[in-house]
């Protein structure tokens, strides 16, 4: 299946991918819908010095956050890990399961994390990469 | 070949784990779940939050509603009386027998309750299945006063549920501090004012000598009213009849990384076991639901011929009250760095391995400790003073990262 991969060598750390993120999980396209609110993106950047890169849900064959849910609320969905917020209570247990720190807490109650933009096609953090640092391929 | 005969006795986190585990590897064979709840798998741990409104019956189903017919599954709604190795057989309380091939034991753990004289003539609950929650909703008012007995994970849980709902909560336990199997002494201070600023009392370093017409007599003496106690003074693994039938048994039932028991045939996952742990290097009883799921999952398929291993278990713990949410993971026999920047966060390392951990607040990213406890990460191959002072992956080379991150396209 097709996943979000990222190569940090292109990344220029402009942090789009984070604001086209929030954008597309409010479901608007203009980017400003974004003045003034803070954004709780599901891809986040990492830098120090000339390193950048971003961080997104690998959606994992074996994911630890699906097996460690304690509600069900996190599942595998044609290989791609979704959340359903309303079985999903904020527990947290994945975020202490994820081993990239890709599902973070909510501003609400559910946890967040990538799901891929499934209704979107593209994810897009991906269509929105100036340098293409971060590709939507399948890789086996 | 004939198809094989799967018996789970269990129907919580462990046995769904298994049915998973099993139908991963093999599509055929039938099983059958005995389970001693009469209702399908929700969320154990869920019941608070029913309490507390922010979940329903229906939503805390752990699976849908057409789980167990989609994964060919028989529910038996009954209880296991004994389980015979010689003849692979299950026998149920009914007197009905039900053979296996293979048997996963996921009996998960049993209240624990000290003998408090004059309990029997108080209103009391446990608060460990659905059925519990129910009959505690069912006879609370805003007037009651209540005592729950034990300041543990599953106390505190309870008091969040009840918070709002009765007139008062008293938490009183026999240590000193609150959660002491989860926190260290600061972490267990830190969340012992949060919990008392919203109003919760605490009795801690007593227990209850006896209940007389509705008062609680507290060993140093202290008489108190209560109308409604809850115990939860702590859990036993649920090991009766494994034990019975020639399993060999420390507190839990013994299972190797496999989910293997010491009889052919028979395995075991969830609080029923004891099993190796990483982070201490004991083999230990750890009442974890990710542990359960996993230890099924992995019984599961060697159950039905399949591979597989789980070799690095320890426990982790993520536990919110009142809105202030700590994670805790692994042991803390080790040395230590203490950040207090956003709360509090404690790293414990040992033999240039992290150990465990307690981080209380901001608990983004704590995963990533997870894992350097869980793949034995060498702390001398990353920066660990980078990734000490908040988890992320740049503590990690670039080579390791882009392993984890997946490289480009247009990489050469």
């Amino acid at each position: 299946m097709k996943r979000v991969y990222v190569e940090e060598k292109w990344c220029l750390g402009c942090h789009l991918c984070e604001y086209n993120c929030a954008l597309a999980a409010l479901g608007k396209t203009d980017m400003t819908a974004l003045k003034g609110v803070k954004i709780r993106p599901r891809i986040h950047i990492e830098e120090a010095g000339d390193v950048h890169y971003a961080v997104s849900c690998r959606h994992c064959r074996d994911p630890l956050c699906v097996h460690g849910c304690i509600s069900g609320a996190l599942s595998i969905q044609d290989g791609v890990i979704t959340v359903d917020r309303d079985k999903c209570v904020g527990c947290l247990t994945c975020v202490l399961s994820c081993p990239y720190g890709a599902v973070v807490p909510g501003e609400d109650g559910p946890v967040s994390k990538c799901e891929l933009c499934v209704s979107r096609g593209v994810p897009a953090c991906v269509e929105g990469c100036p340098n293409r640092a971060i590709v939507y391929e399948d890789r086996g | 070949m004939m198809s094989s005969k799967y018996v789970i006795i269990g129907n919580s986190h462990a046995a769904v784990g298994c049915i998973e585990g099993i139908r991963s590897a093999d599509a055929a064979g039938t099983i059958t779940v005995i389970s001693k709840e009469k209702r399908p798998a929700y969320g154990r741990p869920l019941i608070s939050y029913y309490l507390q409104g922010k979940t329903t019956p229906e939503k805390m189903r752990y699976r849908s509603a057409d789980y167990y017919e989609k994964n060919g599954v028989k529910v038996i709604y009954g209880e296991a009386a004994a389980v015979e190795p010689r003849t692979k057989t299950v026998l149920l309380k009914d007197g009905s027998m039900i053979s296996y091939d293979k048997l996963m034991y996921a009996a998960g753990s049993v209240p624990f309750l000290p003998p408090m004289p004059g309990l029997d003539g108080t209103k009391h609950f446990s608060f460990m299945t659905m059925d519990d929650a129910e009959a505690l909703e069912a006879a609370i008012s805003r007037e009651s006063r209540v005592l729950i007995i034990g300041a543990g994970l599953i106390g505190l849980k309870c008091a969040e549920g009840l918070y709002g709902r009765v007139a008062s909560i008293t938490v009183a336990d026999l240590a000193g501090r609150i959660l002491p199997s989860v926190y260290d002494e600061k972490a267990s201070g830190i969340m012992m004012a949060h919990l008392e600023s919203k109003g919760i009392r605490f009795r801690l370093g007593v227990s209850v000598a006896a209940f007389e017409n509705g008062a609680a007599v507290f060993t140093d003496g202290v008489r108190e009213d209560f109308d409604i106690i809850v115990t939860a003074v702590g859990v036993r693994p649920n090991i009766g009849i494994l034990k019975e039938a020639g399993a060999e048994c420390g507190r839990g039932v013994l299972t190797d990384a496999k989910s293997r028991t010491s009889l052919p045939g028979i395995y075991a996952a969830g609080d029923c076991t004891q099993y190796d742990d990483i982070s201490s290097g004991q083999n230990r009883i750890m009442a974890i639901l990710p542990n359960a799921y996993e230890q099924g999952r992995i019984g599961g398929i060697n159950m039905a011929g399949g591979e597989a291993s789980f070799d690095n278990a320890f426990p982790i713990n993520s536990l919110g009250l009142f809105g202030l949410h700590t994670v805790t993971a692994g042991s803390y026999d080790g040395d230590s760095v203490e950040f207090d920047e956003n709360g509090y966060k404690k790293l414990f390392f040992r033999d240039d391995r992290l150990i465990g951990f307690i981080i209380m607040g901001d608990v983004t990213g704590s995963g990533i400790y997870s894992a350097l406890i869980r793949n034995r990460t060498p702390l001398s191959s990353i920066d660990f003073e980078l990734t000490a002072h908040k988890p992320q992956l740049l503590g990690f080379d670039k080579a390791a990262r882009k392993e984890m991150l997946g490289g480009a396209h247009f990489e050469n």
